[in-house]
C-alpha cells in the first residue's frame, strides 16, 4: 500500500477533482468564520480594553472556551439547528471569538500610557486617541489573535466534515468509510499544510504590524491557543 | 431537548469508566511533556539563535490540527489508528510545543541580579538552577501547564472520530444515533473535568509558591 497514492493521482487535483473543491470549501468556511468572529470580537475587545476591567473576565472566558471540546459543541449545534453551512460557520465563529477578543482587549489596554497621555495633551478626542494611537499600537497583538483564531478554525472546520460533509475533512470521512487510508492521509497532509501556511502567513503579517508599531523591538510572541 | 435520566442510570458504570479513561489520556501526556520540556526549554534558552528556530518549529507543530496528527501518527509509530497510544503521543507533542516555550520564558524572566546574588552566595550553577531559577520560573510554567491540561482534556474527544476518544465516544455515539443525552453528558463531563483540573493546578500553584500570592493580592 502506498500512502501517497491518493495525493499523487492527478485526477484528484484537476479542476473538478476532489482536492481543489474541498480546499476552496475549507478556505471559505475558515474565512467567513474568522471574519464573522472579528466583526463581533474587535468592537467588544476595544470596549473591554478601554474599560480597564479586562483581566479576570477575559482570562475566565478564554479558559472556559478552551475547556469546551469543539467536537461536542459542533455536534450539539448541528443536532439542534441542522447541518446547514450557515450553522457550521456560526459555531466555528463562536470558537474564534475568544482568541480575537482577548488579543484586542490586551492590545488596547496595554498601549503605551505615555503615548496615550501625549495624544490627549495634543488635544485628540477619545476616538482619535483610539484610531491613531491605541489601535496601531495594539495591531501586532490583534494580528496574533487573528492568527490563533484562524489556526483554530482550520482545525475545527476539519471536524465539521464529520457533521456536514464539507471541506478537507471530507477526505477523512470518505477515506474512513471506504477503508482507504491513502485518502485519509491525503486529508491529514492537506489540512496540516493549510494550517501551517495560514500560521506562517499571519505570522508574517504580524511581523509587519510589529515593525510599524515598534520599529526597534522584536515581534511579540503569539499566545498559545489550543488546536482542535 | 431533555435528558433521558434512565439512560444515565443504566450506563453510569460505563460513563464513569470513560471519565477515568479521559482523565488518564489527557493528564499522562502532560506529565511526559514536563519531563521532555524542562531540559529542552533549558537547551533552547542556552542555544541562542538555534533555540529561537526550535521555538518557531514547535509553534508550527502546535498549529497542526489534531485530527491530521491522529491520522498520520499510526504511520510513524506503526500503531493501529484505534490504539490509545496515538492519542497520548499526539497530546504529548502539543504539550511539549507549548511547555518548552513556558520553560524558556520562565527561566528568562529570572532577573540577572538574582542569578548573580545566588552565585555570590556560593550556589554552584546546577544548585542555582534547581534551587533559585526553576522555582522563580514556576509561575510562568504553571500558566503553561494550565493551558496545556485544559486543552488536552478538550482535545481527547476529537480522537473519537478516528480512534479512541474516551468521553468523545459518548458525544460521537449520541450524534450518530441522534440521541442527545449521551452527547450532552460527554460534553458536560469533559468541560467539568477541564475546569476541575484547572482549579487543582491553581490551588497547587498557590500552595507551592506562596510568594506569588502575596504579590497578586
Amino acid at each position: 500500500m502506498n500512502v501517497l497514492s491518493y495525493l499523487r493521482n492527478p485526477a484528484n487535483w484537476s479542476g473538478s477533482g476532489e482536492i481543489p473543491t474541498l480546499l476552496l470549501q475549507h478556505l471559505a468556511y475558515t474565512a467567513s468564520a474568522v471574519l464573522l468572529a472579528a466583526v463581533v470580537a474587535v468592537p467588544a475587545g476595544i470596549l473591554i480594553g478601554r474599560s480597564g476591567r479586562r483581566s479576570t473576565l477575559v482570562t475566565g472566558l478564554s479558559t472556559g472556551v478552551r475547556a469546551i471540546p469543539s467536537l461536542g459543541l459542533l455536534f450539539l449545534a448541528v443536532m439542534l439547528l441542522g447541518t446547514g453551512t450557515a450553522n457550521i460557520v456560526v459555531v466555528l465563529a463562536v470558537l474564534a471569538v475568544p482568541p480575537i477578543l482577548t488579543a484586542v482587549a490586551a492590545g488596547v489596554s496595554g498601549a503605551d500610557r505615555e503615548a496615550v497621555g501625549a495624544a490627549r495633551a495634543m488635544g485628540m478626542t477619545d476616538l482619535q486617541v483610539l484610531a491613531r494611537v491605541q489601535w496601531p499600537l495594539a495591531l501586532p497583538l490583534v494580528v496574533s489573535g487573528l492568527r490563533s483564531a484562524t489556526v483554530q478554525v482550520v482545525a475545527t472546520a476539519t471536524v465539521a466534515a464529520f457533521a456536514s460533509g464539507g471541506g478537507l475533512g471530507r477526505l477523512l470521512t470518505d477515506g474512513q468509510q471506504q477503508d482507504d487510508y491513502p485518502q485519509m492521509f491525503a486529508g491529514a497532509v492537506l489540512v496540516a499544510g493549510l494550517a501551517v501556511v495560514a500560521d506562517l502567513a499571519l505570522g508574517g503579517l504580524g511581523w509587519c504590524a510589529t515593525r510599524r508599531a515598534r520599529p526597534r523591538s522584536t515581534p511579540a510572541a503569539a499566545p498559545a491557543f489550543a488546536p482542535a | 431537548m431533555s435528558l433521558d435520566w434512565s439512560w444515565l442510570r443504566g450506563n453510569a458504570g460505563e460513563i464513569g469508566l470513560l471519565l477515568g479513561q479521559h482523565a488518564v489520556l489527557a493528564v499522562l501526556p502532560v506529565l511526559a511533556a514536563v519531563l521532555i520540556a524542562l531540559p529542552l526549554g533549558l537547551a533552547v534558552l542556552r542555544a541562542g539563535r538555534a533555540g529561537a528556530v526550535v521555538l518557531a518549529v514547535l509553534g508550527l507543530v502546535h498549529s497542526i490540527p489534531a485530527l491530521a496528527l491522529l491520522v498520520a501518527l499510526p504511520l510513524l509509530l506503526g500503531t493501529r489508528m484505534l490504539d490509545p497510544l496515538n492519542v497520548a503521543v499526539a497530546l504529548t507533542v502539543y504539550s511539549v510545543a507549548v511547555l518548552v516555550r513556558s520553560v524558556a520564558d520562565g527561566l528568562r524572566s529570572v532577573p540577572e541580579s538574582v542569578r548573580e546574588s545566588a552565585s555570590a552566595a556560593g550556589f554552584s550553577p546546577f544548585r542555582r538552577l534547581v534551587r533559585v531559577e526553576v522555582p522563580l520560573a514556576m509561575p510562568v510554567l504553571f500558566a503553561g501547564l494550565r493551558v496545556v491540561t485544559v486543552s488536552n482534556i478538550a482535545l481527547v474527544s476529537v480522537a473519537a472520530l478516528v480512534g479512541s476518544g474516551a468521553l468523545g465516544q459518548l458525544i460521537e455515539r449520541g450524534y450518530r444515533s441522534q440521541f442527545s443525552t449521551p452527547l450532552v453528558v460527554g460534553l458536560v463531563l469533559s468541560v467539568a473535568l477541564a475546569l476541575l483540573a484547572d482549579a487543582v493546578l491553581l490551588l497547587l500553584h498557590r500552595g507551592t509558591l506562596p510568594w506569588t500570592r502575596a504579590r497578586r493580592a
